[in-house]
């Protein structure tokens, strides 16, 4: 052990996150016996990371600006806690060379890099010059200072097309533009330098020679102080969608052990070349032909980074605090083996069916799945409210197995196991990623999700998936009536002159299903206006038409329903006869009576409205729905705008009704 | 108590051919049924037209789904009105029953507007009255779905109007007796009707159709030359905000049944059920009831065979089996709950009723509700059992069955004729519930057996006066007693007549008697809180 140099002991460390991540990160810190402190934003207050935290600060407000991004007030945090170190995590200021200045100044240890190699890296025009210069493989392209439209496109011919363009300081598919031909240059170029402007305050861009359909396979690299820079294997990230990704894995399907043991030399190369400490990932986008090119470094944690713990039996965390306190890795390259297979996939917080919405939203129930080989990193709970102030992402899931093949099958059983209920999730799409048969071959590339997944990703609710709602609703409201009763079983579904029809009415994502339901000798028929189903037994046995369910999780509240089944989690609700225009004519409050977009709102404050008054209009379910008022009297607010989505039961217009009917 | 060894085999033919003839009697009954409901459905067009639901679905959608259901008096007014047995409608314009709103026991009774728009039939009062009697005794809370024409004019009689008053004197009792009335207003509620609202602890009025008023727009220009709408005389509009008849507006009759719902959720009436006791299933299928009776009564079967396959675990203790053999009284259990059975297995003879009269004395000393399965010819006639004291022992039964305070449940399941369907519990015995098998027959005696007493009158009568027999008359005699008689035996009659309060299938008689015990154990444990004049709409 060469620990001699600035050796310092870290015992307590801010976490300036949130989310899954700042979890992830402080049960490694708790488990080497160090203080945690968490930061939080007024949104953030229940937070599980903030109650799994020994202490926590709350930094301000909650859009990121006055919160997460404040280097100021994370500062003073850690200065107010007394703190040792920083860990930025991922995202926010994890790659703020300024913030890891400061925190530099202030006397906390970052843990990360130097400022220097986050702002070498930060800049894709000069870490690739750089890479260049160290002879790391590089797309051909134009990185030049010279940003004029001309040089610009000159450069573009040479390069030849297609061609991309990148912001310069930019990442995450922000201010990235594919050019296939020269016509089209100058318009995608504006395009990408607005959008850099505002993405990322500069609209400096380069070019790169566009790559097709290729893999998207990064490198973990890791150095110490002492100038041991070793590599953890790869990580392919090939599966994106517009450039995020959605699965991770290692080993890649694509590598062996010649080119891993080439790509990672090259990765360390590059980490040598700027002198880099601590945790990185050097990004490399390999084509069907074995040729790999770097294509950027980023020099934190990266999210994935689940995958290569898994396979290595490393905890990566504990390594960047160990480096960060100045003590050696204790790993040398030939100790790094790998073992089995790990795929992880990210849980979002987004609908599908519009386009990958980010929702927003309370979490009705949150039951990860477990199993063995399964890990999950989440930073939800039950109860908390998504807010639409961060980024989707609630969960990671990660599935080890002793082969591919293996991993796989643990991440589909254990994504087919969770509750996830509330917002609406990719859940569904990411099982369909998975069940692929390009991806369970392997040989999914950046254009698996455009290529082999269809573009309408709005699946519309099967009768028989409304059926098995409405059998869960009779169900539990027999139940509830036979608790209250004391009534026999035995009695239970059945008439003296014959199965009765029970009627209810459910809205399930836009659409308004008025259904008949029955009961004979156990077996209920739910029919809909144009079809009927069967369904049998009780609980997780159900059946419809004889087929098992494949329920997983159910839960209730109110008058809202949610379902996981196997295939799809959803949610229907309950409407009630008469509630929602009973309360809108009682009190004046006028509530949306179903799901859909709101087309048009017809009043502002202050307006006087009769009965019959057009105040709205919601489209749900292909047609365009007025909402009249009930009664006259004057709109006190209206909490919507034209062209939001609203749920049912969601207040619309607030009419101070005449005469003071309450 | 031991369980009972059956000797019938579903297998059997005589099983099959008993199966087949009862269950094309119960297809009967369900035609009859659907014949109501569907005559009531052709109204569909003007409910639709009105935003309104059809009575049917108006009691569904008031029912807790899959809670049961037993509907009373489903065959009343069968061949009263109408004498043609091919289409003759059932049900008297009402359907009503008991059955659970929002977790609570309930009576509900809703008009069928879809018949003759809900007017009266020849049984309506009958049937609104057995109604209320039930709710009353059985501590039950009665909601009414209101939507009638009142009286058919076209049908005035002066009995009907003076006996329809007691439907609100039962209000009025209702309401004193400390047991809520909800009443829906889904429709008019015109002439007398205006009272029902009017004696209803709880109003909701459906805007735009729900209506009530002491005349309507025509009797009103007949009577006074006033020119008036409908709407302005008695809508529920104006009730809600004017005369004060009703307590909530709904804006449909799905509202309007919500509302129903909640009321009755807000009365916190106690379930007054105890946990229902661990019990097992019957051994045998209870679904084997439509194959161990013989649809004709006159084939003799063991009562037995009926009760084991109605009490759990089909176990049955018999008291005094070898004494009175052809009466047959039974302990068991339905659904936990303990009971005395009371059933026939012939005529009753002196030995059979005062084994009974002990047994039923017992079983009012413990508390244990009767039931009563009723097969039998009557009591015993002859020399030997009038000197035997069959009068005597026969009023003592009567006596005992009359007084019995325990919760009483007759069926008719085979015959029941003469004083022992007195005996037995019958119509006017004051039985809590009382229903009727399909095949059931009763009456003074059978049709053959009245038609021979003639016989022998008249032949004794020629003899004594010296003059031929006419054998041709005597037989023309002979048929059309017979026909007479069994015509009025026939339960689809006597259930039309309303002298049970339903028909059911045999296949249901456990669940109807665990339902209809349950109801009366509730019932006895309720405490009211009655008042001395009913609620007042002041």
């Amino acid at each position: 052990m060469t620990g001699e140099m600035d050796m310092t002991q870290i015992t307590s460390l801010l976490v300036a996150n949130r989310g899954e991540i700042a979890l992830r990160i402080m049960k490694t810190a708790r488990a080497m016996g160090i203080t945690c402190i968490a930061v939080h934003s007024e949104a953030d207050a229940a937070s599980p990371h903030v109650a799994f935290a020994d202490r926590a600060i709350c930094i301000g407000a909650g859009p990121v600006g006055a919160s997460y991004l404040s280097a100021e007030k994370l500062i003073a945090a850690a200065r107010e806690a007394g703190a040792d170190a920083v860990h930025p995590g991922y995202g926010f200021l994890s790659e703020s060379a300024e913030f890891a200045s400061a925190c530099m100044d202030a006397g906390l240890i970052f843990i990360g890099p130097g400022a220097e190699a986050i702002a070498l890296m930060g800049n894709k025009a000069a870490a690739k010059r750089r890479m260049i210069a160290a002879e790391v493989p590089c797309v051909p392209g134009y990185e030049g200072e010279d940003q004029s439209a001309d040089v610009l496109a000159a450069e573009a011919d040479r390069i030849g097309y297609p061609v991309m363009i990148k912001a310069a300081a930019g990442g995450g598919g922000r201010g990235m533009r594919l050019v296939e031909a020269p016509a089209e240059f100058a318009g995608a170029l504006g395009l990408a330098q607005s959008e850099a402007l505002s993405a990322f305050g500069s609209d400096e861009v380069i070019l790169e020679k566009a790559v097709i359909r290729p893999r998207h396979v990064e490198i973990q690299v890791f150095a110490d102080r002492n100038g041991n820079t070793i590599h953890l294997g790869e990580r392919d990230c090939s599966v994106q969608r517009r450039h995020q990704k959605v699965v991770e894995e290692a080993p890649s399907p694509a590598l062996d052990a010649d080119l891993r043991a080439r790509m990672g030399a090259a990765a360390v190369e590059a980490a040598r070349a700027i002198g880099y400490v601590g945790a990185g990932t050097v990004e490399f986008l390999l084509d069907d032909s074995g040729a790999f090119y770097f294509l950027e470094m980023n020099t934190r944690l990266q999210v994935e980074h689940p995958v290569t713990e898994m396979v290595t039996g490393l905890d990566l965390v504990a390594l960047q605090i160990r480096v960060a306190a100045g003590q050696p890795l204790g790993v040398a390259q030939e100790d790094v083996t790998l073992t089995g297979h790990a795929i992880e996939v990210r849980l979002y917080a987004e609908n599908p069916a519009q386009d990958f919405l980010p929702q927003a939203g309370r979490i009705a129930l949150w039951q990860p799945p477990v199993g063995t080989g399964i890990r999950v990193d989440a930073g939800i709970a039950s109860g908390q409210e998504v807010s639409p102030y961060y980024d989707p992402m609630l969960a990671k899931l990660i599935a080890h197995g002793a082969s591919r093949a293996e991993a796989l099958e643990r991440l589909i059983g254990a994504l087919k196991d969770l509750a996830l209920f509330g917002p609406a999730s990719n859940r569904d799409f990411l099982l369909r990623v998975l069940s692929h048969p390009e991806f369970a071959a392997g040989k999914a590339t950046t254009g698996f999700i455009t290529d082999h997944l269809p573009e309408d990703l709005t699946t519309l609710f099967g009768s028989a998936e409304i059926a098995l709602a409405a059998a869960l609703i009779y169900r539990a409201d027999q139940a509830a009536a036979a608790r209250a009763s004391g009534v026999a079983p035995e009695l239970l579904g059945w008439s003296a002159q014959g199965a009765l029809q029970a009627r209810l009415k459910i809205a399930a994502d836009e659409a308004v299903h008025d259904l008949r339901l029955s009961e004979t000798g156990g077996v209920l028929t739910v029919a809909g206006g144009e079809w009927s189903h069967q369904v049998t037994g009780l609980d997780s046995a159900l059946c419809v038409d004889g087929t098992r369910a494949d329920l997983r999780h159910t839960h209730m509240e109110g008058d809202c329903l949610f379902l996981a089944t196997g295939a799809r989690i959803f949610e229907v609700t309950r409407i009630r006869a008469g509630a929602s225009a009973a309360a809108g004519e009682a009190d004046g409050q006028i509530t949306a009576p179903m799901h859909g977009a709101l087309l048009e709102v017809c009043v502002v404050v202050g307006d006087n409205v009769a009965p019959g008054s057009r105040l709205a209009v919601l489209e749900a379910m292909k047609m365009q729905h007025e909402i009249l008022a009930a009664a006259a009297g004057v709109v006190t607010e209206v909490p919507v705008a034209a062209g939001t989505q609203v749920k049912a039961g969601d207040l619309l217009v607030s009419i101070d009704v005449e005469g003071g009917a309450a | 108590m031991t369980v009972f060894q059956s000797r019938i085999s579903p297998a059997s033919d005589a099983y099959q051919t008993n199966r087949a003839e009862m269950l094309a009697l119960v297809d009967r009954m369900r035609a009859l049924e659907a014949r109501a409901a569907a005559k009531s459905d052709e109204r569909r067009p003007v409910f639709d037209k009105r935003g309104q639901l059809s009575p049917r679905e108006r009691v569904s959608a008031l029912l807790d789904p899959g809670m049961p259901f037993v509907e009373l008096y489903n065959m009343a007014s069968y061949l009263v009105d109408d004498p043609d047995p091919e289409t003759s409608i059932p049900g008297a314009s009402i359907i009503t029953g008991i059955g659970y709103v929002s977790g609570v026991r309930c009576m509900v009774f809703a008009d069928d507007a879809g018949i003759n728009a809900g007017a009266m039939t020849g049984k309506s009062v009958d049937k609104a009255l057995g109604a209320l009697e039930i709710a009353h005794r059985q501590k039950l809370p009665f909601i009414h779905l209101v939507e009638s024409a009142g009286a058919d004019l076209m049908r005035y009689t002066v009995e009907l109007w003076a006996h329809g008053g007691g439907m609100f004197a039962g209000l009025a009792r209702l309401s004193a007796a400390g047991i809520p009335v909800i009443t829906v207003l889904h429709g008019a509620s015109t002439a007398g009707g205006a009272y029902q609202p009017g004696l209803s602890d709880y109003v909701i009025g459906v805007k735009g159709n729900g209506m009530a008023m002491l005349a309507g727009a025509a009797l009103v220009q007949a009577a006074t030359g006033e020119v008036a709408k409908d709407a302005e005389l008695g809508g529920a509009e104006m009730h809600a905000e004017v005369t004060g008849l009703v307590e909530y507006l709904a804006e449909d009759d799905a509202h309007g049944i919500e509302i129903a719902r909640e009321v009755v959720a807000g009365l916190g009436w106690p379930s007054g059920a105890a946990q229902v006791p661990d019990y097992d299933a019957p051994q045998y299928d209870p679904d084997e009831l439509a194959g161990v009776v013989p649809v004709d009564y006159r084939k003799p079967y063991d009562m037995r065979e009926v009760a084991a396959r109605i009490v759990d675990g089909s176990r049955l203790l018999d008291f005094k089996p070898g004494y009175g053999p052809a009466t047959l009284c039974l302990q068991a259990r339905i659904m936990g709950q303990p009971v005395g059975i009371l059933a026939n297995n012939g005529p009753i003879d002196p030995d059979g009723a005062t084994k009974a009269t002990h047994f039923l004395q017992a079983m009012d000393q413990a508390g244990t509700p009767v039931v009563f399965l009723n097969n039998t010819t009557g009591y015993m006639v002859g020399t030997e059992y009038e000197r035997g004291g069959m009068i005597k022992h026969g009023s003592k039964m009567i006596q005992a069955v009359t007084n019995l305070r325990v919760p009483k449940i007759s069926l008719y399941v085979g015959a029941s004729f003469g004083a022992g369907n007195y005996g037995m519990c019958g119509h006017a015995f004051g039985a809590d519930f009382l229903f009727t098998w399909p095949n059931a027959m009763t009456g003074v005696m059978g049709g053959e057996q009245a038609a021979l007493t003639m016989e022998q009158v008249a032949r004794r009568t020629a003899a004594r006066k010296g003059f031929p027999v006419d054998e041709e008359r005597l037989a023309a005699q002979r048929a059309k007693i017979t026909a007479h008689f069994d015509r009025q035996s026939d339960a689809f009659y006597t259930s039309g007549h309303m002298l049970d309060m339903g028909m059911i299938d045999p296949r249901d008689t456990r669940r109807v008697i665990g339902f209809c015990l349950a109801t009366c154990a509730e019932g006895r444990a309720r405490d009211l809180r009655p008042n001395a004049f009913g609620v007042a709409r002041a």
